[in-house]
């Protein structure tokens, strides 16, 4: 299937491609996206819904929608390879391997369980331990996640918790099992601005402590500033530009990366001063644009003698610090074009 | 006022909704072919004792008590239990509907005037727990029958045609005995005597009534007797759980010595209560049940199934019953004033559709005159024959221009709202009279109060135009007196309404009527009720319809099975069973 | 909790006073305004050949010749204090709570009702259990699988389940398991759990079935609609993210909320459960409550129409106070206080 025989990276996905074929069309949710992940690393995966950035963390964790999604590739997780291997075999290693936190924490927890009975239901799962020792783990998760008097919230249910509070518990609940991968889809969307701090402090600090590989999947690139080691930005199911958060907040190639930068807020300028935000709506998975997909909403495609509408771009490096792009501009452009109009604005 | 009534017809049926719930549903009738069994003899003829007999009722008992029970099959049934008087003849066909005596020797011997009857007991007739019988106990029996405040269910002849003197009941009785009624005199042990305090000639009926059978005044609960009754006949109760079932099993007091009329063959009897009708039938066919008690016939959904299997079919008999289904021809409503346009009715009307909305030859037989024809003495005839009984368009038009209405005229037909045969009654009368040009107005009442508000009160019906009213009218036993005294006599109509007569009004017949009721020769009195029958189809006052029949089925085990006249259903102080 | 119970059984008690008042007007008050006298209510409990007179005294003896609240008072104080009845020689006291005699068998209701509520009980209970099971595993098995043949099959069933009326799917069953086939019960069997529990159970299994079937269908429709739903809520994407197996997914966390939905239906089924009993008990020739209702109703026997709508109300109420306390207790953020 690929002729890569360099020794897979920890997390390491290779051309994934999930499909799902329905009546209007097949809807191509991730169409060859590639990308690696090392122990203790932090990796955030930027774009707007629709991108494919869900999809791809939940291919990894195998929880797409496996009788209605086609899916391709490969995808190797600390030396085994996921997309071929059984599903009971998956299943075993979520949990245990890898964790995922969701956005919404009220309606991801169950209504009808303890926060505490629902962190013991995953420790227990993967381990062989009495319920008691498991309580005591769970109180400790909790206390450690920073829930004020632990013990004593073990029984309330998530309706009695506050928004952070229940992220915090889910943030218990995926490291219960010390996983070596972490997936945050959208962990703080659902959250105050404050507390959105608080926990990605707080994902930060237990990362460290774990050293565990983190995928953050946000579509605000401050989360990314924020955390991130490495940046992918998706779009259309692909991505188009990935590199060290430095270097892509530094000098950002891709003008769709442009536009997400420009609309992050900034407390020293004036909203007049800003760019534009970036006009049109994302493409249809079923019809994505020929040639480069963003192309309809750039403002600078016919600055590629006609490349953008017809041939897809693919990465490639710019520089040499791992930085790459998938853009028909040529680099020098693309940089004029960054110092005199983007960067004022930044 | 009352005692004109009385006089008249003592009888008064006020709820039609009673009668035709007590009137046995349909209370079966004699033999008539069908089902293609020997219907005039007795099938499986045997002897051989022992086994038990299970029947099914698909409603609740109106009581066991003797005094309180108004069923054909009530009466039909107690003869096992109790002894009146006098009893129908367990015979087959018509020797079923002859009255022989019981508990006592012979029938009742009336005084010249046929106001005071006397009867003798036999000998040796015990209660179940071996008391000796007397007088005085059938005597408290009646006594305690004219309490209608505690058994309101039973007939009221006893009330209509004692002399009572204001007495009204044992239970307000200041004699120590509780046996103050003046009009029942006891002179020893074995003599009974009954005062009327008018003529009546047919009183050996009202001596059969269960409500003669004795009942021991140190035994009597009142309205909980019928927990227990204290049996005469050969079976006695052994377990009661009213309103489900119960069980009777040998009286070891019985002695066929002093009881020439009855062969108890089954040592057990079973009788479930509130059984689902169509269950029944179901059972009935798979040896499950042997006697669907109430002796209406398989139901519609059965009926269909029995026909078509020749192996069903042999083990039926079609009983024709003492129940006319019938329409009132009212004559308050003009033009049905005119005689003319009463007989236009007669002669238009198609009585095969009127068989049809029974279920056709199965459901009944087309009645051409009132009586029914297991009534002692009945006969049939025709004053308005038609071709086929399909109706005769030519002479009911000449009968409309006799009347003055040429072209016909329009007026209401009335039925019962939840009766789909009535109903169905109504709308071929509406065909077949359309084609003379009367039109009829097709107008459903509810059947509680039919009788009551609607179809029998006079003013309501002139009012509505209600000029013909479908009806029906079964009698409490196969007797002139009892089929005809209700439908017939003017006198019995009351402006208050619940009439069950709906216009016929001739001072002729209400005069045969009275002289029936002195006339104790026997065969004088029934040729009286054929003259009566004979007069009212003259004045063109009723159209009969159809004289019911019902589809009886019989499992092969029941031995000694026969319809009786007496109560046109099964004897079932007959029935013997092969199986153990 | 406590002062929530007291709430709802003192609105229960109001709730029986108006039915009760309710059944009253319908029998009393609506023929009176109809222009029906005190003796033609009456002529409806005696004998065919009554006269007026006779009729007359049934009426004072029935207590129909009472202004309708003076009745309705009778019926109350027999609820509380008892009441005395004559059965001709002597008078019976018929203790407190006294449902009243009947007009037509003169027999005290209350007892009548007692002695057949154990069928219906058990009836009932037998088929909630079937239904239940039956009808919430189709509903799971369809949900799981939708579009399959099974999920086609048991939806077509169902529907027919619904459509088809008990007196015939009751008949049919009689006819073929009993007669033609004789493995089941004949119609009018019964007997009671205390006898003989397995002679209980082949008497009812084809009433239960029956009943059931009417039921169940219902359920496995309304079970699979909640499965596909529930399956769909982001709590079972992170019971499947801890790494449980399908099975626990599905049962404990899918089918737990799925229930929900359903146990309020059940309460409501459970306490109209006598409507379905009627034409069961029917069918079946069973003597219990629904059975006797019918005769009451046909029969206008007022007080055994009045007792069977007091139990039929303290049913439901019942009914639905246990299921709103299994609410609680099911779903911890419903609170009763």
């Amino acid at each position: 299937m690929t002729t890569d025989v360099t020794p897979p990276a920890f997390l390491d996905v290779r051309d994934l491609r999930v499909h799902f074929p329905t009546d209007d069309g097949v809807v191509k949710a991730v169409d060859g996206l590639s990308f690696t992940l090392e122990r203790g690393k932090r990796l955030g995966i930027v774009g707007e819904s629709g991108s494919g950035k869900s999809v791809t963390s939940l291919s990894i964790m195998g929880l797409h929608k496996a009788r209605a999604a086609k899916i391709s590739g490969e995808i190797w997780l600390g030396g085994q390879e996921l997309v071929s291997a059984g599903s009971e075999q998956v299943r075993k290693l979520r949990g245990r391997t890898m964790a995922m936190i969701f956005q919404d924490p009220l309606s991801a927890m169950h209504p009808y369980y303890s926060v505490g009975q629902q962190i013991v239901e995953a420790y227990r799962l993967h381990h062989d331990v009495s319920k008691r020792d498991a309580r005591t783990r769970a109180v400790q998760l909790l206390d450690r996640v920073g829930i004020p008097q632990a013990a004593s919230r073990f029984d309330d249910y998530p309706h009695h918790f506050s928004g952070g509070m229940r992220q915090r518990a889910m943030i218990a609940m995926a490291l219960s099992c010390n996983p070596e991968l972490l997936i945050a889809d959208e962990p703080t969307t659902a959250l105050d601005v404050t507390v959105q701090a608080q926990i990605l402090d707080l994902i930060r600090d237990l990362q460290a402590e774990f050293n565990s590989a983190v995928i953050i999947i946000t579509h605000d690139l401050g989360v990314v500033a924020e955390l991130a080691d490495d940046i992918l930005v998706m779009y259309g199911g692909r991505a188009i530009e990935t590199g060290s958060a430095a270097s892509v907040f530094e000098t950002p190639q891709h003008p769709y990366t442009w536009g997400l930068l420009g609309s992050l807020p900034r407390w020293d300028r004036e909203r007049s001063d800003r760019l534009m935000p970036i006009p049109g709506s994302p493409p249809s998975l079923i019809n994505v644009p020929a040639g480069c997909a963003f192309h309809p909403r750039c403002a600078y495609d016919e600055l590629t003698d006609g490349l953008a509408t017809t041939v897809r771009p693919e990465l490639r490096a710019v520089g040499t610090n791992g930085h790459r792009v998938a853009c028909h501009l040529s680099d020098e452009r693309r940089r004029q074009i960054f110092d005199d109009e983007i960067r004022p604005k930044l | 006022m009352r005692s004109r009534r009385v006089a008249a017809a003592a009888v008064i049926a006020v709820s039609t909704l009673a009668l035709a719930a007590c009137g046995g549903g349909s209370s079966g009738g004699s033999s008539s072919s069908g089902g293609g069994s020997d219907v005039g003899g007795v099938h499986n003829v045997s002897d051989v004792t022992g086994g038990t007999i299970r029947y099914a009722n698909s409603g609740d008992w109106d009581s066991l008590d003797p005094a309180d029970t108004y069923y054909s099959y009530s009466w039909n049934f107690a003869r096992l239990y109790s002894r009146a008087l006098v009893m129908f003849k367990s015979a087959p066909g018509k020797d079923g509907a002859t009255l022989v005596p019981d508990l006592a020797e012979s029938l009742g011997k009336p005084s010249d005037d046929a106001k005071t009857w006397t009867y003798t007991l036999r000998q040796g007739v015990k209660f179940e727990d071996g008391t000796p019988v007397t007088s005085k106990d059938v005597k408290y029996a009646v006594e305690r029958s004219l309490d209608k405040t505690t058994f309101p269910n039973g007939p009221t002849y006893f009330n209509d045609f004692l002399d009572l003197q204001g007495y009204t009941s044992p239970y307000a009785d200041s004699d120590p005995n509780k046996l103050g009624l003046k009009a029942i005199d006891t002179p020893d042990d074995r003599t009974i005597v009954f005062h009327l305090k008018q003529p009546f000639s047919g009183f050996d009926y009202f001596a059969q009534m269960p409500s003669t059978a004795p009942v021991p005044v140190a035994k009597d609960t009142g309205s909980k007797y019928k927990e227990h009754v204290v049996s005469t006949g050969p079976y006695m109760f052994d377990t009661n759980d009213l309103g489900k079932s119960f069980t009777m099993k040998r009286n070891p007091n019985w002695d066929q010595a002093t009881d020439p009329n009855r062969k108890p063959l089954p040592d057990r009897i079973e009788v479930a209560l509130n059984v689902n009708s169509d269950d029944i039938d179901n059972r009935l066919q798979s040896g499950d049940l042997d006697v669907a008690i109430e002796g209406t016939g398989v139901g519609p959904a059965a009926q269909g199934k029995v026909l078509a299997d020749q192996t069903l079919k042999a083990n039926t008999d079609s009983a024709i019953s003492a129940r006319l289904w019938y329409t009132s021809i009212n004559s308050d409503v003009a033009p049905l004033d005119n005689i003319h346009c009463r007989k236009a009715v007669e002669y238009a009307a198609d009585k095969t559709g009127y068989q049809r909305a029974y279920g056709g030859a199965t459901g009944g037989e087309i009645a051409t005159n009132l009586l029914p024809p297991v009534i002692p003495g009945a006969e049939k005839f025709d004053t308005y024959p038609t071709p086929g009984n399909a109706g005769d368009a030519a002479k009911a038009k000449d009968e409309l221009a006799q009347c003055g209405q040429p072209n016909g005229f329009t007026t209401g037909i009335s039925y019962r709202a939840e009766r789909p045969k009535e109903k169905a009654t109504a709308e071929a009368l509406q065909q077949s009279l359309a084609k003379v040009g009367i039109n009829l107005e097709v107008k459903p009442y509810p059947l509680g109060d039919y009788a009551k508000l609607y179809a029998g009160k006079p003013d309501f019906a002139k009012a509505n135009s209600l000029g013909l009213n479908v009806f029906g009218w079964a009698a409490d036993w196969p007797d002139g007196y009892g089929f005809l005294a209700q439908m017939v006599d003017s006198r019995a109509i009351r402006a208050s309404g619940g009439n069950t007569n709906f216009g016929v009004k001739d001072p002729e017949v209400d005069a045969m009527l009275d002289k029936a009721l002195v006339t104790t020769d026997t065969t004088a009195r029934e040729k009286i009720w054929v003259d009566i029958d004979k007069k009212v189809m003259d004045d063109a006052y009723i159209l009969p319809g159809i004289w019911s029949k019902g589809l009886l089925y019989r499992p092969p085990n029941l031995t000694n099975v026969f319809i009786t006249d007496g109560y046109q259903m099964f004897d079932y102080l007959a029935l013997g069973t092969t199986r153990k | 909790m406590a002062i929530y119970i007291v709430r709802r059984l003192v609105a229960a008690v109001i709730l029986l006073l108006i039915v009760t008042a309710a059944v009253f007007a319908i029998f009393f008050l609506v023929p009176r305004l109809a222009g029906a006298t005190p003796e033609d209510l009456a002529s409806r409990y005696v004998g065919k050949t009554a006269d007026a007179e006779q009729i007359h005294v049934i009426a004072v003896k029935l207590g129909f010749t009472d202004p309708i609240w003076v009745q309705y008072g009778r019926f109350l104080k027999g609820l509380v204090a008892g009441a005395d009845y004559s059965t001709g020689p002597t008078t019976v006291h018929c203790p407190a709570p006294c449902f009243g005699y009947s007009f037509l068998t003169q027999n005290p209701v209350l007892p009548d009702l007692l002695d057949r509520l154990p069928v219906t009980l058990s009836l009932a209970a037998g088929a909630a259990l079937i239904w239940v099971v039956a009808g919430v595993a189709t509903g799971v098995v369809s949900a799981l699988r939708p579009g399959s043949i099974f999920d086609r099959a048991a939806m077509g069933v169902a529907l027919a389940g619904v459509s088809l009326p008990i007196f015939f799917t009751g008949l049919l069953s009689l006819a073929v398991f009993s007669y033609a086939l004789g493995i089941t019960a004949p119609g009018g069997s019964y007997t009671p759990i205390e006898d003989n529990p397995f002679l209980w159970a082949y008497d009812l299994l084809l009433p239960w079935i029956t009943l059931a079937f009417l039921y169940a269908a219902g359920y496995a429709r309304l079970t699979r609609a909640g499965m596909l739903d529930t399956m769909g809520e982001d709590f079972i994407r992170t019971a499947r993210a801890k790494g449980l197996p399908e099975r626990t997914v599905v049962v404990k966390h899918g089918l737990r909320s799925a229930l929900t939905p359903i146990l309020t239906i059940f309460g409501l089924d459970l306490g109209l459960l006598l409507g379905g009993a009627i034409l069961t008990e029917s069918t079946y020739s069973l003597p219990g409550i629904g059975k006797y209702s019918v005769d009451a109703v046909v029969n206008n026997d007022l007080p055994k129409v009045l007792g069977v709508v007091m139990v039929g109300s303290i049913f439901i109420i019942l009914a639905n106070l246990v299921v709103d306390l299994c609410y609680a207790i099911v779903d911890p953020r419903v609170r009763y206080s």
